[in-house]
């Protein structure tokens, strides 16, 4: 399967960030496998220790598996002094989870971000690929809820 | 063409889709259709309108009323009252925008002028709005050296941080022989509280194609490269389209307008990481490796993307280039300061009354900014202190409200132009905490390739956590500029160099809260 999202670029090491994105965003658990890895490192002729290097380095990547959603709440100074805090509080509750862990039920991983650009409606967070703005704690507990319910 | 009485134009940007605007839209062409204004009425689907509006926007043609955060619900009464009767809602009229001249924040606009008022998915659009006229311009009637004569007349310069003048940084480049050159497009936008460029690329998406075309042409590139980061979905979306519809129109591509002419533009996605706008560190991002950045000299323009030369520029430069080669430095020249040339945009952010985007000359004061485009202060707020320019910013008090934001006019402060991002703060924040906050963007975004950034970071950061617990003294105050200080001479690039500018400013302007905290 990696193979063939390999093959849809030309096997120059600077399509690797495009590759490793494809790969990740086809995976059931939005992560990089050591399959996949050795998969790429064959593919583009560059040693695995290199792909682990750019993987490590980004934030959108993940090594280990992750929940079915990703929750990336920004905690750049715009959001902070908004209150991201209280949101990063009532999330870790509602899904009784740290930053950086999976609930239970495999549904959603936590995350913390750098700036996501949409400072105007902060504190903000992207679940996936949607924006959630103008976060309060009772917005998020309607979001994740609704989410849930949609599984 | 079909002929309509009125113009709905509805603002399509991240901040509309997480409020919901396609279902708004929809429902707005049901409420149309029932009332029987589907031939009248036209609505258009647009970019940024250009001036300061929570949610859902929009502006009705030719009335030139502007809403903001409408909602669904509002739909109907928009229609009886207004589409059917002609009678404007003023509950959600936006007082702001409309005590104003029609021509409100239009004036003086370069970069935006079509944002919001094309639709930025039609290539016909732009075309209309005179554009792509520059590029014929530079490519059927002007050589190489003219161009960059032309931009480096004008006084452009960089709107990515340094402000660096983009026809110095072009004619590096312009007169090497090299079998391959590229021109690189910064739109790694990641400085906290910054998105211009967001809405620069999403509100008119061809006229920064227009101004790569440009500069390719200037510098003898025939491949030029847009990064980008991954989070701005609707931009690479609307930039795909652009460079499809530019391709399918024959302004793009090969033997250009018979010119014999190549190039070609791609999109490269980022993948979350501050450093990456460090010029260098971002073409070794765009070569598939960890973003470090590099030892300068030799600068990109040398030897840049595969050691070939190479121009980067932000997103906001290069979208200012057509409008220079098309109405001339001297037509650019009148727009802000003579020693800086040219309009700013910014995002102005916190407690204000509208938060949102502008376009003003160069030199405008924060004051004007603040007051005239956002609105003043939001109600029941006072002004402390406004964030400028993002992390890498600093933090000025009231009694520098007057400054004017140029490079000249900012000296030290400057660099902190570029990214256009102001935060403004009122009387009960503190600013400890917010340097904290900025002190732990630092930390986490040290790509750790020097020791002074590495190490620097992370002590700053538990210097200002021990400080914001209570628990620090005045030394540990002292001793957090001096190790910023330090890492401003020895780090390898920017990002270890910034911490100085807010530290150094929070700590000068606002002493007091400083004393105020610590153990004495």
């Amino acid at each position: 399967m990696y193979k063939e999202i390999c093959k849809k670029y030309a096997p120059t090491k600077d399509n690797l960030i495009q590759i490793l994105h494809e790969i990740q965003d086809s995976h059931p658990q939005h992560y990089i496998s050591p399959d996949a890895v050795d998969t790429v490192a064959e593919y583009l002729n560059v040693p695995a220790n290199h792909i682990y290097g750019v993987l490590t380095f980004y934030t959108m990547y993940s090594t280990s598996p992750r929940g079915k959603n990703i929750i990336r709440l920004c905690e750049s100074p715009p959001c902070y002094i908004k209150g991201s805090e209280n949101i990063l509080r009532k999330l870790k509750v509602i899904l009784g989870v740290e930053t950086g862990g999976t609930s239970k039920d495999g549904l959603f991983t936590l995350e913390l971000c750098a700036c996501l650009g949409v400072c105007g409606n902060a504190p903000v967070m992207m679940i996936n690929e949607d924006v959630y703005g103008d976060l309060t704690e009772e917005k998020v507990e309607e979001i994740i809820d609704k989410i849930r319910g949609m599984k | 063409m079909k002929y309509y009485r009125s113009h709905i134009l509805v603002s399509i940007n991240e901040t509309s889709i997480a409020a919901g605007v396609h279902g708004f839209i929809q429902a707005l062409r049901n409420e149309l259709a029932k009332a029987d204004l589907t031939d009248e009425i036209n609505i258009l689907e647009t970019g940024p309108l250009g001036f300061f509006g929570r949610g859902i926007c929009i502006t009705v043609y030719p009335e030139n009323v502007s809403y903001e955060a409408v909602k669904v619900e509002d739909i109907s009464e928009l229609v009886q009252d207004h589409f059917l009767k002609g009678r404007p809602v003023k509950r959600l009229m936006l007082d702001a925008v409309n005590k104003f001249s029609p021509n409100f924040n239009y004036a003086n606009r370069i970069v935006l002028r079509n944002s919001g008022i094309i639709d930025p998915e039609n290539i016909d659009d732009y075309i209309g709005a005179g554009g792509y006229e520059a590029w014929e311009k530079a490519l059927t009637q002007m050589q190489p050296a003219d161009i960059v004569a032309e931009v480096k007349k004008s006084g452009l310069r960089g709107r990515g941080g340094a402000g660096f003048p983009a026809g110095v940084k072009w004619s590096f480049t312009a007169p090497l022989e090299a079998p391959q050159k590229y021109v690189v497009v910064n739109a790694d936008e990641g400085e906290p509280g910054t998105f211009k460029d967001r809405l620069i690329m999403e509100g008119d998406p061809h006229q920064l194609l227009e101004g790569i075309m440009i500069c390719a042409r200037a510098i003898g590139a025939t491949k030029a490269y847009i990064y980008i980061r991954g989070e701005y979905k609707l931009c690479i979306s609307r930039l795909e389209l652009a460079i499809k519809q530019a391709k399918e129109y024959g302004i793009l591509g090969t033997n250009i307008f018979e010119s014999g002419f190549d190039l070609d533009i791609m999109i490269k996605i980022g993948a979350g990481a501050y450093v990456c706008g460090e010029e260098t560190a971002l073409i070794e991002s765009l070569e598939g490796n960890r973003g470090n950045p590099r030892w300068k000299p030799p600068f990109p323009g040398v030897k840049g993307l595969w050691q070939a030369p190479t121009v980067v520029n932000n997103v906001e430069t290069l979208a200012n280039v057509p409008f220079i080669i098309a109405k001339g430095a001297e037509e650019y020249m009148k727009y802000g300061t003579p020693e800086c040339t040219g309009t700013k945009v910014y995002t102005i952010l916190g407690d204000v009354a509208h938060p949102g985007l502008c376009e003003v000359d160069m030199g405008t004061t924060l004051r004007t900014i603040i007051n005239e485009y956002a609105g003043g202060m939001k109600k029941g707020f006072r002004f402390k202190a406004a964030l400028v320019g993002g992390a890498a910013g600093v933090i000025l008090p009231d009694r520098m409200l007057d400054v004017k934001m140029d490079f000249s006019s900012l000296n030290q402060y400057a660099a902190v132009l570029g990214s256009g991002a102001i935060l403004v703060m009122n009387e009960h924040q503190s600013i400890v905490d917010m340097l904290w906050s900025i002190l732990r963007f630092f930390r986490h975004e040290s790509c750790g390739k020097c020791s002074p950034c590495k190490n620097g970071t992370q002590q700053l950061y538990r210097l200002i956590t021990k400080i914001k617990k209570g628990e620090g003294t005045m030394d540990d105050v002292d001793l957090m500029h001096t190790i910023a200080e330090t890492m401003l001479h020895t780090s390898f690039c920017a990002l270890g160099q910034s911490p100085i500018m807010a530290i150094r400013s929070a700590i000068e302007n606002f002493r007091d809260e400083f004393i105020a905290i610590t153990k004495k």
